[in-house]
């Protein structure tokens, strides 16, 4: 993202709002100024915030007479008053900070808005994560602390050593150079993103091994690591993932229930193999 | 919407908090999904959500692209639902959030009844959500478990932060906004009401709870967190 200086008042509105904490007020060019080895392109900034379009010199003017007498405007905190955010304009290898942070932007590789996954919201209608399968989703850098592509590399170079099954339809698997080996493109790999989600299905035997390799290379990393287990439920809408979870000391309180509504309508169908083999 | 999974907060916190989706399947049922999301999001504003939105196009509470310099003194709040609703316009996910399981459950009884052929999920506690599943007899397909943050956790915020935050997954109200808004509400420059609509604009997929903010902005007022 970048900011007109010529338009920034530096009220300080977008400072607190940066999900990465990548604004600041420059006090020498008293300007607000973004860090951008830091900022994401999430757009926050930018859609988030409403925009007056009032003339900078006359704001600056009034705030310098209120300043002098320690007075303080309450203005709206979601409001960039002179309109200063600027959108950039992207190229590669910056364009994948803004598909990987900004919800609104689709995914090529999934056509899918946010990061980008299905996962078992589709189940009903793909049966991707049958009886006997646990799909996992691996998040990274959420809630607002951000990742780099390295830090991901050195998980999925692990999961890829595991019996498990990269999901295809995945914005993460699609920039691997290499899903035997969890190697993702190397231009890619110093980028920071807001968040990104690993996606992959295995045997539900396999779950405790995965979810302890999961912890030890979580540990290592300097970021957050979400995790979401999944499951196909029985007539009964039970399932035996649960009890294994259970036994491996996971608790959970909350929950994405698919309700079994969906069916495919399309007149032709996409055939498409939907998942990459790992091992 | 992996966006709904990983909301921070204990069974008490969540109880109040109930996500419907319907999301289209590329290259399985995307071809005739739009007029489908469209009455989707019509049926369920008969149910009083506190707020729906289209992933892709923004919630009903947004942001204005010119605001009069007014507004810093009377802002026109209102929440603008037929925009939601007839701006659908590409096969995405749309949702309704709801404050009380009823409504969430009733609402989920008619679009059985109207056979959208669009998946459905519930995103709430799992406890909430399996209640749900059996007072209408509707046997959960498939289940998806948030197994918490793991990693460098001293990175995260306190509770209350977490709690405002995370209602929008995709990371789009920050920590510090979350904290500024908890300040300003206990300094009294913004009630509780207005925090939350500050931050509702900043969640682009309308799955934002102004209710449960505003239960979580007023315990914040009450006491530290």
């Amino acid at each position: 993202m970048l900011i007109d200086e010529k338009k920034c008042v530096a009220c300080g509105n977008c400072v607190s709002v940066c999900p990465m904490g990548a604004i600041h007020i420059d006090p020498v060019k008293r300007r607000a100024t973004v860090n951008q080895d830091e900022c994401v392109e999430c757009y926050t900034c930018y859609r988030g915030m409403s925009k007056e379009h009032l003339n900078p010199v006359i704001v600056r003017t009034i705030r310098r007479i209120g300043g002098l007498f320690r007075w303080r405007f309450d203005p709206e905190p979601d409001v960039c008053p002179t309109d200063a955010l600027t959108e950039p304009e992207l190229s590669w290898p910056r364009v994948v900070r803004r598909a990987f942070s900004d919800p609104i932007v689709p995914h090529e590789s999934t056509g899918v808005h946010g990061r980008g996954t299905e996962e078992v919201k589709t189940n009903d209608v793909t049966n991707r994560v049958g009886f006997g399968d646990a799909g996992f989703t691996i998040e990274f850098g959420r809630p607002t602390v951000g990742v780099r592509f390295w830090q991901i590399q050195e998980m999925t170079r692990e999961l890829a050593k595991m019996d498990l099954t990269f999901e295809k339809r995945n914005p993460v698997t699609s920039l691997m150079t290499n899903p035997v080996t969890g190697d993702l493109r190397e231009d890619i790999l110093n980028e920071k993103i807001l968040s990104a989600i690993v996606e992959f299905k295995a045997s539900l035997r396999n779950v405790p091994a995965i979810l302890r390799k999961v912890k030890e290379v979580a540990n290592r990393l300097d970021t957050i690591v979400a995790i979401g287990a999944a499951a196909r439920c029985d007539e009964n809408g039970d399932n035996e993932l649960e009890e294994i979870l259970r036994q491996e000391s996971f608790g959970f309180v909350r929950g994405k229930t698919n309700l079994g509504l969906g069916r495919a309508s399309n007149a032709v169908p996409e055939a498409q193999e939907a998942t990459v083999s790992a091992t | 919407m992996t966006n709904t999974l990983h909301r921070y907060g204990d069974e008490h916190s969540l109880r109040n908090d109930f996500i419907v989706f319907a999301i289209p399947c590329r290259g399985y049922n995307d071809q005739d999904a739009v007029p489908k999301l469209r009455q989707f999001l019509r049926m369920a504003v008969k149910h009083d959500p506190v707020n729906i939105g289209d992933g892709s196009r923004g919630s009903m509470y947004r942001p204005n692209r010119s605001l009069n310099p007014m507004a810093h003194w009377s802002r026109d709040t209102k929440p603008d639902i037929e925009e939601v609703v007839e701006k659908v316009a590409n096969p995405t996910t749309v949702a309704a959030v709801f404050d009380n399981k009823t409504a969430a459950e009733t609402f989920i009884e008619e679009l059985r009844k109207a056979d959208l052929g669009l998946s459905i999920n519930l995103s709430a506690s799992i406890a909430n959500a399996q209640t749900c599943c059996h007072d209408i007899d509707l046997p959960r397909h498939s289940v998806e478990y948030s197994l918490g943050f793991i990693g460098k956790t001293d990175r995260l915020a306190d509770r209350q932060v977490l709690e405002l935050s995370t209602m929008c997954g995709h990371g789009m109200i920050s920590f510090t906004f979350a904290r500024k808004m908890i300040d300003w509400v206990r300094e009294g420059r913004r009630t509780p009401e207005q925090a939350c609509r500050y931050m509702s604009r900043f969640c682009s997929c309308g799955i934002y709870n102004p209710t449960r903010a505003k239960e979580i902005l007023e315990e914040a007022m009450l006491r530290n967190s």
